[in-house]
C-alpha cells in the first residue's frame, strides 16, 4: 500500500491538485475563486505531463559525449508539448478575467448568487 | 495528385489564420474592409473544401506532412472520406452564415466589426483544424483556438452573456482538460501522437487499464465540449445570450465538430470492436442519449424564448447524433453521421430566422410572433421548412437521418430507442408547431393593447421582410435542407458509406 503510493506519488500529487481545482471551480461561488481553480486544474495536468517525461538518472535532452542511449536523458516531448499548454492556460486566463471585469461593470459583484438575483 | 489539390489541405486553414491577423491591421484604418475580408477567406477556404472533397472521393486519402517532418514525428495532416464530408459541411455552412452576419453585426456591434470579424475567422480556422488535423495534440490545440474566440464572441452579448461565457469557460476548460490528459495516457502507453499511429499500436494494449481511463476521458471531455445530457447547462445560456450573427455561427457548427472529434477517437485511433463493444462506452452513451432525446425535448416545451427554445433542441439533437455512435452497427453510424450534417443545416436555417426576427422586430419571446407570416413571409417559410424537418416530415433531411437511426436500432434489437425516436418526434412537434401556429393562424398583433384587432386591420400590415442579404442565404440553407433529403441516395452511397470504417 504504501510502497505503491510511494513509488507513483507523482499521479497521487496530481490528482489531488486536480480535485482541489475541481472543488473551486464547481463549489465556490465567487466567480474570482473558480477562476483559481480552473488554474490550479491546468497546473495539475501540467505538472503530470513534466512527471511522465521524467526518468531515474536521466539527464538534459541534449545529445553528450559517453552517453550514447536514449534511455540516458529525460524525455523532452511532455515539456514542449506543456509549452503549449502553457500558453492555452494564459490565454484562457486572460479571456475569462476579461469577461469577468464585463461581469462586474455590468452587474457591480462577482459573487454568483447576487447576479443571478438580479437577473431575476 | 496535383500540387493545388495537396496545398489546399494547408491552405484552407492557412487563409483564415492569416486573414484574421489582416483584419485588424487593415481594419485599422478602413473598418469597412472587416467583413470583406472575412467572406472572401472563408470563401478561398470554401473552394479549398471542395477541391478536397473531390479528390479525396476520386483519388483516396490525402496525407500532408507539416514541414516536410514524416510521421509519426511530424505533425500530419490526413483527409479521408469523413474530414473531407466535415470540411465541406463547415465551409459551405459558413459561407451562407458569413454572408448573413454583415446586416446583423451592422445593427447589433456597429462599433465592433473590426474585433467580430477577427474573433470569428480564428473561431472558423480552429473548427476547421480541428476537422482536418491526424495528430491527437495538434487537435487540442486547435480545440482550444476555435473554444477560446467562442467564448470571446458569446461575451459580446446582451444581459447575461459575460456570466453564460464564464460558465462555459469553466465547463469547456474542463472538457479541453479532460481531452489532454487522454492524450497524455495514451502517450504514456505508446510514446506516439499520432492518429494513425495510436491506432497501430494500441491494440496489444486494449487490457491495459490505462488504455481504458484515456478512453474515459476522451469520452467525457468531448461529452462536456458538446453539451451532451447530462453536461449541457453551459449551452442553452451561450445560445441564448450571444449576439444573433454568433448563435447562428457556434449552435449549428460548434457541438457538430466535437461529435466529430467523439467519432474519430471511438472509430479511428480506437478499434470500434473495443471502444463499442469491448468497454461499455457504447452502452451508457446510447442510454445517456436517450435520456438528452427526451429531456431536452421536453425543456424546449417549457420555454417561451425562441432561441432557449432551440438551444435545447440542440441539446436533443447532439442525442440522436450519440445515439447513432453508441449503437455502433452501420445503419446507424450512417444515421448518426448525416444527422450531423441535416442538424447543422436545420440549425442555421432555425438561428438565422431568429436573427432575421430579432432584426427586424427585436423580439425572441413565441408569444409575440402572432401573425407573423404577414409581415415577414419568407422567413417564416424557411422557419417551416426547417422545422418540418426537425419533426422528421418526408422529403427533408430530417426524416433520413432518422430513419437510418430507427433501422439501425431494429438492427442491433434496441426497441426501447426507436420509441425514444418517434416520442421525441412527437415532441418536436409539439414545440415547433406551437410557433408556426402563432405566426400562421394568429391574427397579427402589432403589439397595440387591443388582443384582437379586427380583421380590416390584419389587410394593411404591409410585408417587412429582413434585408435581402440575410433573407438569400436563409432561404438558400432551407432549401438546401429539402434538396439533401431528396438526394440523400448519393450523399449516403457516395459519401457515407466510405466513412463507417472496416469492420461494420
Amino acid at each position: 500500500m504504501i510502497d505503491s503510493l510511494m513509488s507513483k506519488y507523482n499521479y497521487w500529487m496530481y490528482i489531488a491538485l486536480m480535485m482541489i481545482g475541481f472543488y473551486a471551480m464547481i463549489g465556490k461561488k465567487n466567480l474570482v475563486k473558480k477562476l483559481i481553480g480552473m488554474n490550479i486544474f491546468q497546473t495539475a495536468i501540467i505538472l503530470y505531463y513534466i512527471s511522465i517525461g521524467v526518468k531515474k538518472g536521466g539527464t538534459l535532452p541534449v545529445l553528450m559525449e559517453g552517453l550514447p542511449r536514449a534511455a540516458d536523458y529525460v524525455n523532452p516531448l511532455p515539456h514542449v508539448l506543456m509549452l503549449t499548454a502553457i500558453v492555452v492556460s494564459v490565454s484562457t486566463t486572460g479571456v475569462a478575467l476579461a469577461v469577468l471585469l464585463l461581469i462586474y461593470r455590468r452587474h457591480k459583484t462577482l459573487e454568483e448568487d447576487e447576479i443571478l438575483k438580479s437577473m431575476r | 495528385m496535383n500540387a493545388l489539390q495537396i496545398h489546399s489541405v494547408i491552405l484552407i486553414i492557412l487563409v483564415p489564420l492569416m486573414s484574421s491577423y489582416a483584419i485588424p491591421l487593415i481594419g485599422w484604418k478602413w473598418r469597412k474592409t472587416a467583413f470583406f475580408i472575412a467572406q472572401g477567406a472563408v470563401t478561398v477556404s470554401t473552394m479549398c473544401s471542395l477541391v478536397i472533397l473531390h479528390a479525396v472521393m476520386t483519388q483516396g486519402t490525402i496525407h500532408y506532412h507539416l514541414g516536410g517532418w514524416l510521421p509519426p514525428w511530424g505533425i500530419e495532416y490526413v483527409v479521408d472520406p469523413l474530414n473531407a464530408f466535415m470540411l465541406v459541411m463547415v465551409c459551405v455552412l459558413s459561407f451562407f452564415i458569413t454572408l448573413s452576419s454583415w446586416a446583423s453585426v451592422e445593427k447589433e456591434l456597429p462599433d465592433r466589426k473590426v474585433r467580430f470579424y477577427t474573433i470569428y475567422l480564428l473561431l472558423f480556422t480552429g473548427l476547421l483544424g480541428i476537422v482536418v488535423t491526424g495528430d491527437a495534440f495538434n487537435l487540442y490545440v486547435f480545440l482550444e483556438i476555435a473554444s477560446l474566440s467562442a467564448y470571446a464572441l458569446i461575451a459580446i452579448g446582451e444581459d447575461g452573456a459575460p456570466l453564460a461565457s464564464f460558465n462555459y469557460i469553466i465547463m469547456g476548460t474542463i472538457g479541453a482538460c479532460f481531452y489532454l490528459l487522454g492524450v497524455g495516457y495514451l502517450y504514456i502507453v505508446t510514446g506516439s501522437l499520432n492518429m494513425a499511429d495510436l491506432a497501430k499500436l494500441l491494440p496489444p494494449l486494449y487490457e491495459s487499464q490505462v488504455t481504458l481511463v484515456a478512453l474515459v476521458f476522451f469520452v467525457m471531455g468531448m461529452a462536456i465540449k458538446m453539451g451532451l445530457f447530462p453536461m449541457h447547462f453551459w449551452l442553452p445560456d451561450a445560445y441564448t445570450f450571444a449576439p444573433s450573427a454568433v448563435s447562428s455561427f457556434i449552435a449549428p457548427l460548434m457541438t457538430k465538430v466535437m461529435a466529430y472529434v467523439l467519432f474519430r477517437v471511438l472509430l479511428t485511433i480506437f478499434e470500434p470492436s473495443y471502444s463499442l463493444q469491448r468497454v461499455p462506452v457504447g452502452v451508457v452513451l446510447t442510454w445517456l442519449a436517450a435520456a438528452a432525446i427526451l429531456i431536452g425535448s421536453i425543456l424546449a416545451i417549457a420555454q417561451s424564448d425562441l432561441k432557449r427554445m432551440l438551444a435545447y433542441s440542440s441539446v436533443a439533437n447532439i442525442g440522436y447524433i450519440v445515439l447513432g455512435l453508441g449503437m455502433g452497427n452501420k445503419l446507424a453510424l450512417i444515421g448518426g453521421l448525416f444527422h450531423i450534417l441535416n442538424h447543422a443545416f436545420m440549425k442555421a436555417a432555425l438561428f438565422m430566422a431568429s436573427a432575421g426576427i430579432m432584426y427586424k422586430m427585436g423580439m425572441r419571446n413565441i408569444y409575440q410572433f402572432r401573425g407573423l407570416r404577414r409581415k415577414m413571409p419568407l422567413t417564416m417559410a424557411a422557419f417551416v421548412v426547417a422545422s418540418l424537418s426537425m419533426v422528421g416530415v418526408p422529403p427533408t433531411a430530417g426524416f433520413f437521418s432518422k430513419l437510418y437511426l430507427i433501422l439501425g436500432a431494429i438492427e442491433a434489437k434496441q426497441w426501447f430507442f426507436i420509441a425514444v425516436i418517434l416520442i421525441s418526434s412527437l415532441l418536436n412537434a409539439v414545440y415547433f408547431f406551437r410557433v408556426i401556429e402563432l405566426a400562421f393562424f394568429k391574427p397579427y398583433n402589432s403589439g397595440h393593447p387591443a388582443p384582437h384587432p379586427p380583421a380590416a386591420d390584419e389587410e394593411k400590415v404591409g410585408m417587412d421582410e429582413m434585408p435581402w442579404s440575410m433573407l438569400i442565404p436563409t432561404l438558400i440553407i432551407a432549401a438546401g435542407i429539402v434538396l439533401l433529403g431528396i438526394f440523400n441516395g448519393p450523399i449516403i452511397s457516395g459519401v457515407l458509406e466510405r466513412v463507417v470504417p472496416r469492420g461494420f
